[in-house]
């Protein structure tokens, strides 16, 4: 018998290629359309992201595209709020009744409208939006997410790991990675991993949970959660006890040479000595003078030290040895508290130094650093560090991060080939972004930018009494170096009215209501609130999703987004580009399909509104709207003359970088797969931060205005200022409840303190979470594919604690945290830290969101930790409530949650169970057999 | 045909890697995607939004914990699909001739149009490698993109199978592993490849590469090579900075 | 494997069918007219709807001519073509039987002969099953034939016969039972080659490539539990032979007789619910199940 097979059949009638939206790692798809629909969704194999490949959620873009959860039309709230009864109206009242509420606002007091996107990947646009605006409260979701390691990273290294650097994937030979599950970088790490195994090179695993990348890890480190700054800190104290430091690294890069200020009366007391010019002195090896550390020729000397005045400046490095070689950090000090053994540490300290030392490599390329010296050899340390939110989510996850970023540059393995390199716009020194902003001046803009990197209390955004300007109170006494804002605490802040009230809260694509919250519950208590005059705390809110999600029940406007393949967006430059560390690049999305619901894209409504409400930038001189939509906006709009949101086919599209706006830029970026990509000449791929080549190449390119080498920071003055503040030695002072934290934890170098809820007493076990990788937090589960992987999210519990429990398969627990408890079904896993539970992230539904059915698992047995993590760390006595913050960055810390956990009687479902909100789409299609070929 | 044949002109087949298999199930989305739009009738989805979705998949990625006497325990994460066996007892016991064997190149097939649904090929594959559409009742497995693999109108580089081509990872390789030239039995022979449930006498044509070794802790002094301490005391470790770097610059 | 009702259905009636038509060619004297009317009746309408009932657990019942292409290797196509020729050549010895009071030797042995081989062919669909380590057993085939044998007696109203097999079918049953039980342990598939892991130490599955149900665990991960299953075995024996053998031992009754068939009928059920729902598939290692 023959069978009649097609081998050839015709794949599509056109490929259209854009950007996928699943998450940030933004890598390019090619659109296969059949009969004008989209068909199939593969990897660009040209784009400079993914190379081709494709994640789970990326290959099942189709079905996020067909979601029977999308929202359809604008909507107005008619039910109570949370009801989630909503009457469809035009897009004509939506954007009247948006201008009716906020009017006034802007005329009067634009604090009184705050701003909030989540995880919005046009940030640049938003803020300018909310600066035109003039509210001080603008944020993304930067303070919940991962701003320890953005921050630690800037401040210390000018550059943070997380989407804006990666490893050397092509030449380490040694990589550790702390923390991950998946990241942002999604794909590039799974290629990078893939390149390691296929080169055997090795990779250690720092996690607590044995899954994902560590399941691969050649060697597993389950350490206790809350621990990895006193583990990293030990492996710091063993190799710089054997002298296993690069020191000519330190010397001519990092600001180890520089002095400190030893008189302990100063007010600079603890700061680097500088010159007239405000430039660090070092000690010139040469001469034994005090120099710039820039003087061309100059040799910093590590060691010497410099008296003056009868007082002794000592540089950091000397700092650094009296700290981190006490016993303190000796691996047998710390094995116990980490749970690591201590011959393990000294074995991976060894491990690092033998790579690092002995196996370093050198590629034949001459270079000029920023003194002028000029180096015949770029020197590679094949070891290179990764970390993300399992080191940032904690209240002492700056300074971990910090402790990391320390020992990856003692080991003289950040921008060298083999180690960790920033991709561009990155490197640049945390003293070249701009300082946060909050000056209002009724129907003008904000007096700059929000957010901003501070470098001590006068930078601060409070009035005379001390009072926060923002809403968040981000940039206060209470969490000052707060980069990212604190969204996690604005519906607490607003229903607080602490330290004012607001009236109208405008999110964007931020599930507030749900898994973005700590102390969900509470929250949508929040949002439903009403004050003695039965209006609601928080008088208005107006919210823009796509779909069907549980905040949407929470809003009084619905302005309904399309999905990404129905709308224009642009990966930019000036906010989170695509880069790689050997290139610079940029991306859009477009239309590839239009939408069939009456939908706009919410930056198009941004320019709509803008307009609607005079904000400058938004209005043409004649009053009318400026920007048609969002294409017209990316392809138009200057942020400085020549500077544009696209860097790529400026002017007549000949022109990178710099340029005049081109009319045809977004159909160069369309032809030329949605992205452009600019290569980092091959002497300036290393050593970004001090190569004169690579600093004139991002000049020219517009990343900045003129070359600005910096010198790596161990020694963190802004936080050194912080404890000055407290000590009494600056104009400004904390409040005195803060004064000894200060001293504690804003050490100028990095330090380890225990997390603050290790003071939860009788809470011994450490409760987590994990993102799954085929699933983006709460929105996956709307589709149909991805929705069989992960329908619902056992709490995984390690063999200790499943034998003590007595605990049998299909059994159900009692998880109990200071703050309240849950009911979930658990199940056994042995590949995990004996004292730590966990779940996967963001599984659990509200009944009658996204378009599920009411039975579906993820509302019967999926849940959410959330409910059990509070935003305010429970009372210590003192009669405040501490925020469960990192205190330096406000942090949001997810992972320092600590439970009890017992045996239940399996109820009906996981508990608390909410009431279902109404399903404002129409309801699901039993099945779904989506074919468009024949 | 129901009888197999004696020989194959090539065995194509996937390589997939243990050591290197993260588990992101993009193999398996990618699939579904390909062969839902390809192949036969769309892989669908039951109940797709409701309390008990039951969809058909051509490729699943199971996780395992393997626990032993020293040290921690590991985690594994396995793809699974049709091993296109060399000895398949699906195609034998098929009563219609829908499951076939394919001289050319080994790859084992569906004619969907033949097929009664009668489920015994499932039930004689040890490996869980076909799936019955719930809504199409026809019997589903891995055709080893045989629409792609040849398929003219792709580029040359993309003549691969969808999740080999999707694999962020690189786990995956498609080839011959009849020809020992090829890379993929070059791979097999170097890292020592195995077959699952080879007791099953199915000869199966997929390889799977086992994991490296995890965790072995090293035998040697860590102190002696490599952290021989220049000082105990952070003044010693001032005068050996000074010392070296006298030498050093 | 999930115990179906269409293939439960399918095995017991069709067993007992063919069983009875096994009988039926043997019969001398045969009867005739009337009487053999109403056997054949019996035992058609037992086969056919057997066969019938297998059909409901086809994706496409209107493609199942097809299933008749593959004899050469398939025991289902095998059993097809058996199961047709032995009620086209029963059907010409029935016709021979009733309308024209001869007994049409040439359709009756073959007729008989084939009966025997169609319900040897059923049980071979399971039988052959090397992923089903319970079904890929000496008894399997043997188990079917006895419990056609003894029902096919039994409705041929053989009662001294019965009363002899029923004992034995007991006896073959428990230690058929018994010797699947030492069959499926000794199995050399287990998680450690389903995954190539063993050699690593002790493998346990972690979490399912779905959260939900699919085809595979729906269709073939499905096992009663083992105080289940042994209750339900007691049940099987009482029904199928125990009782019947004890009604057939009282003074001959009609009523009693329809009785030992019925509540033989319901053991037999039993007895291949616990044949599916109890025989593990090997695809289960790879669910931990
Ligand atoms: N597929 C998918 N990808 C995503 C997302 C998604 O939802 N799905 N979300 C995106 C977003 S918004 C973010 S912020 C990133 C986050 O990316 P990740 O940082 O990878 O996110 P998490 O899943 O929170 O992983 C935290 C990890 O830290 C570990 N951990 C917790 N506490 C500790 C500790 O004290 N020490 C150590 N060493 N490890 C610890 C946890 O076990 C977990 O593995 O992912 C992004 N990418
Ligand atoms: N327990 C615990 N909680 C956590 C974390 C944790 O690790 N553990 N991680 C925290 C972190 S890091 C993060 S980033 C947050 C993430 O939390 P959220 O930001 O709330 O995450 P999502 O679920 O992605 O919600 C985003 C919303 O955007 C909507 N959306 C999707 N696409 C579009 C679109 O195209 N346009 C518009 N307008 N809307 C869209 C979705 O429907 C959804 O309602 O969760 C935090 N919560
Ligand atoms: S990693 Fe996945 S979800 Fe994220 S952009 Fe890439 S393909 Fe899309
Ligand atoms: S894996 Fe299963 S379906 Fe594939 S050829 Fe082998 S036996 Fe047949
Ligand atoms: S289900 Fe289809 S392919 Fe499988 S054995 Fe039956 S007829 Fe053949
Ligand atoms: S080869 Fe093709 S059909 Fe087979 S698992 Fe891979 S993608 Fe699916
Ligand atoms: S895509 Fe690759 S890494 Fe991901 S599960 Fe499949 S084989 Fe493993
Ligand atoms: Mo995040």
């Amino acid at each position: 018998m023959s069978v009649d097979l097609d081998t050839s059949p015709k794949v599509s009638d056109e490929i259209r290629k854009t950007t996928c939206y699943m998450c940030a790692c933004r890598c390019g798809i090619n659109v296969h359309m059949k009969d004008g629909q989209v068909a199939y969704i593969e990897g660009n194999r040209d784009h400079p992201v993914n190379q081709g490949v494709l994640c789970a959620k990326g290959s099942s873009g189709i079905m996020q595209h067909l979601s029977p959860a999308r929202l359809r039309a604008p909507m107005k709230r008619v039910g109570p709020r949370g009801s989630g009864e909503f009457e469809e109206i035009s897009w004509d009242e939506a954007l009247e009744t948006a201008v009716s509420w906020l009017k006034p606002l802007r005329e009067t007091d634009q604090s009184k409208f705050a701003f909030f996107t989540g995880r919005d990947q046009s940030q640049s646009f938003t803020s300018y939006w909310a600066q035109a605006f003039g509210t001080p409260n603008y944020a993304a979701h930067g303070g919940f997410c991962s701003v320890n390691m953005a921050a630690a990273g800037i401040y210390t290294m000018g550059g943070a790991f997380w989407e804006f650097g990666q490893p050397d994937w092509d030449r380490t030979k040694l990589f550790m990675i702390f923390g991950v599950a998946e990241d942002h970088d999604s794909n590039p790490i799974k290629m990078g991993l893939g390149k390691l195994k296929a080169r055997g090179a090795k990779v250690i695993g720092v996690n607590p949970i044995r899954t994902g990348y560590n399941a691969i890890a050649d060697e597993w480190v389950g350490i206790t959660p809350g621990t990895d700054g006193l583990f990293i800190l030990s492996l710091v104290h063993c190799l710089m006890k054997a002298g296993r430091i690069d020191l000519v690294y330190l010397a001519r890069f990092t600001d180890a040479p520089c002095l400190v200020n030893g008189d302990k009366d100063s007010d600079e007391h603890g700061l680097i000595l500088t010159n007239e010019a405000g430039k660090k002195l070092v000690i010139d090896r040469r001469t034994g003078k005090p120099e710039a550390y820039d003087t061309p020729g100059v040799r910093p000397d590590l060691s010497a030290t410099y008296r003056h005045a009868g007082i002794t400046h000592r540089p950091v490095l000397h700092h650094m040895a009296e700290k981190y070689l006490s016993d303190d950090y000796a691996p047998e000090t710390v094995a116990s508290k980490v749970g690591v053994d201590a011959n393990r540490i000294r074995a991976i300290a060894a491990e690092l130094a033998r790579v690092a030392f002995d196996e370093a490599i050198e590629l034949d390329r001459e270079w000029t650093d920023f003194r002028g010296d000029k180096h015949d050899k770029m020197v590679g340390r094949p070891v290179a560090f990764h970390a993300m939110r399992g080191i940032s989510a904690h209240s002492n996850g700056f300074q971990t991060c910090r402790a990391l970023h320390l020992l990856q540059i003692i080991l003289g393995s950040v921008e060298v080939p083999g180690g960790f390199r920033f991709k561009p716009p990155y490197p640049k020194p945390s003293t070249i972004h701009p300082k946060p902003h909050a000056g209002v001046t009724p129907g003008k803009p904000l007096d700059g930018p929000h957010l901003g990197f501070l470098h001590g209390p006068d930078d601060l955004l409070i009035d005379e009494n001390g009072t926060p300007k923002r809403i968040d109170k981000a940039f206060s006494w209470e969490n000052p170096m707060s980069a990212h804002g604190l969204m996690h605490m604005v519906i607490s802040n607003a229903h607080a009215g602490d330290p004012y009230k607001i009236d109208t809260l405008m999110l964007y694509m931020a599930n507030m209501s749900w898994n973005s919250s700590m102390n969900t519950s509470g929250v949508m208590k929040m949002l439903t609130d009403k004050d003695e005059t039965g209006d609601y705390v928080i008088p208005r809110i107006i919210y823009s999703d796509a779909y069907s999600s549980e905040m949407v029940a929470y809003a009084d406007l619905i302005l309904p987004d399309t999905t990404y393949l129905e709308r224009h967006d642009c990966i930019s430059l000036l906010d989170r580009p695509i880069c790689e560390a050997e290139a610079a690049a940029d991306a859009i999305r477009w239309p590839v399909v239009e939408p069939d619901r009456d939908v706009r894209g919410f930056q198009s409504v941004l320019c709509e509104l803008g307009a609607m409400l005079d904000l400058p930038g938004f209005v043409n001189e004649d009053g009318s709207q400026k920007y048609a939509d969002y294409g017209d906006y990316i392809q138009n709009h200057e942020r400085k003359p020549g500077i544009g949101p696209l860097a790529g086919f400026r002017g007549n599209g000949e022109d990178h970088g710099r340029g005049a706006p081109n009319p045809n830029q977004i159909q160069k970026y369309i032809e030329n797969g949605s992205f452009w990509i600019s290569h980092i000449p091959e002497d300036a791929e290393f050593y970004k931060p001090w190569n004169n080549t690579y600093q004139d190449w991002a000049v020219n390119l517009g990343l900045f205005d003129a070359p600005a080498p910096y010198l790596f920071t161990l020694w963190c003055e802004p936080l050194r200022r912080f404890q000055l503040a407290a000590e009494g030695k600056h104009r400004l002072s904390p409040p005195g409840h803060l004064k000894d934290r200060y001293v504690e934890t804003m050490d100028p170098l990095p330090v380890w303190y225990s997390p603050f809820s290790d003071a939860d007493n009788g809470f011994e076990v450490h409760a987590l979470t994990q993102r799954p990788m085929a699933m983006y937090h709460s929105w996956g589960s709307q589709n149909a594919w991805l929705r069989q992987i992960h329908g619902r999210n056992p709490l995984y519990v390690p063999t200790k604690i499943w034998v003590a429990n007595g605990f049998k398969e299909g059994d159900w627990a009692r998880v109990t945290s200071p703050h309240g408890e849950i009911t979930v079904p658990v199940a056994h896993m042995a590949a995990l830290n004996e004292n730590t539970v966990w779940t996967w992230n963001a599984i659990g539904k509200r009944k009658g969101a996204w378009a599920l059915d009411k039975d579906a698992p993820e509302t019967t047995k999926g849940f959410l930790l959330n409910h059990i993590i509070h935003e305010l760390q429970p009372p210590k006595g003192d009669g405040l409530r501490w925020a469960n913050s990192d205190p330096i960055t406000g942090q949001a810390a997810w992972f320092d949650l600590r439970v009890k956990i017992e045996k239940a009687t399996a109820p009906s479902e996981s508990q608390p169970s909410h009431p279902p909100q109404k399903s404002p789409v129409s309801e699901a299609p039993t099945s779904v057999k989506q074919k468009l070929g024949a | 045909m129901t009888t197999l044949p004696q020989h194959t002109e090539k065995s194509l087949g996937l390589v997939i890697d243990l050591d290197t298999c993260v588990g992101c199930h993009a193999c398996v989305t990618a699939c579904k995607g390909w062969n839902t739009e390809n192949y036969g009738a769309p892989l669908a989805d039951k109940d797709a939004y409701g309390a008990n979705p039951v969809g058909s998949f051509l490729n699943r990625v199971h996780s395992y914990e393997v626990q032993h006497e020293h040290g921690p325990a590991q985690l594994f994460h396995m793809p699974k699909s049709c091993l296109h066996c060399a000895d398949a007892p699906c195609v034998t016991v098929c009563p219609t001739g829908a499951s076939y064997k394919r001289v050319e190149d080994g790859i084992v097939l569906v004619n969907e149009s033949d097929c009664i649904g009668c489920g015994l090929c499932a039930w004689a594959c040890p490996y869980g490698a076909r799936e019955m559409d719930p809504e199409e009742q026809v019997m589903k497995k891995c055709t080893l993109c045989v629409d792609r693999i040849y398929n003219e109108n792709l580029p040359e580089e993309d003549r691969q199978p969808a999740c080999v081509r999707t694999c962020p990872a690189g786990a995956r390789h498609f080839g011959d592993l009849s020809d020992p030239e090829s890379d993929v039995s070059k791979l097999v022979a170097d890292r020592g490849g195995f077959e699952l449930m080879p007791e099953q006498g199915t000869a199966p044509v997929n390889r799977y590469l086992p994991p490296r070794p995890r965790d072995e802790v090293p035998d040697f002094d860590v102190l002696a090579p490599f952290l021989e301490p220049v000082a105990e005391e952070p003044a010693g470790f001032l005068g050996w900075l000074d010392r070296t770097l006298s030498k050093v610059s | 494997m999930h115990p179906a009702p269409s293939i439960i259905l399918f095995t017991t009636l069709s067993g007992l069918g063919f069983g009875m038509l096994a009988f039926l060619s043997l019969d001398v004297p045969a009867p005739r007219g009337w009487t053999a009317f109403w056997f054949f009746l019996i035992a058609y309408a037992l086969a056919i709807g057997g066969l019938l009932a297998s059909t409901f657990h086809l994706g496409h019942p209107e493609r199942a001519l097809k299933a008749f292409t593959q004899w050469r290797s398939s025991w289902l196509s095998r059993e097809a073509w058996l199961a047709v020729g032995t009620l086209v050549l029963m059907g010409l010895y029935a016709i021979g039987l009733v309308f024209f009071d001869t007994r049409l030797r040439i359709f009756g042995i073959p007729g008989g002969l084939m009966a025997i081989a169609t319900v040897v062919a059923t049980s071979m669909i399971y039988a052959q099953m090397r992923t089903v380590p319970r079904w890929n057993h000496w008894s399997t085939p043997i188990v079917f034939l006895a419990y056609a044998i003894v029902g096919g007696a039994l409705l041929t109203g053989r009662v001294e016969l019965v009363r002899a097999l029923l004992p034995l079918l007991l006896i073959l049953q428990v230690f058929a039972w018994i010797d699947q039980d030492r069959h499926e342990k000794a199995d050399d598939t287990n998680i450690a080659t389903a995954t190539g892991l063993g050699d690593r130490g002790r493998v346990h599955a972690f979490e399912a490539p779905h959260t939900g149900e699919n085809y595979l665990t729906k269709e073939m991960v499905f096992r009663v539990g083992r105080k289940h299953a042994a209750v339900l075995k007691v049940a099987a024996l009482l029904l199928a032979m125990i009782l019947p053998t004890f009604l057939l031992f009282l003074p001959f009754h009609h009523t009693l007789a329809a009785l030992a068939v019925l509540l033989h009928l319901a053991g037999v059920l039993i007895q291949r619910w616990i044949f599916f729902a109890e025989a593990r598939h090997v695809v289960s290692f790879y669910y931990g199940r």
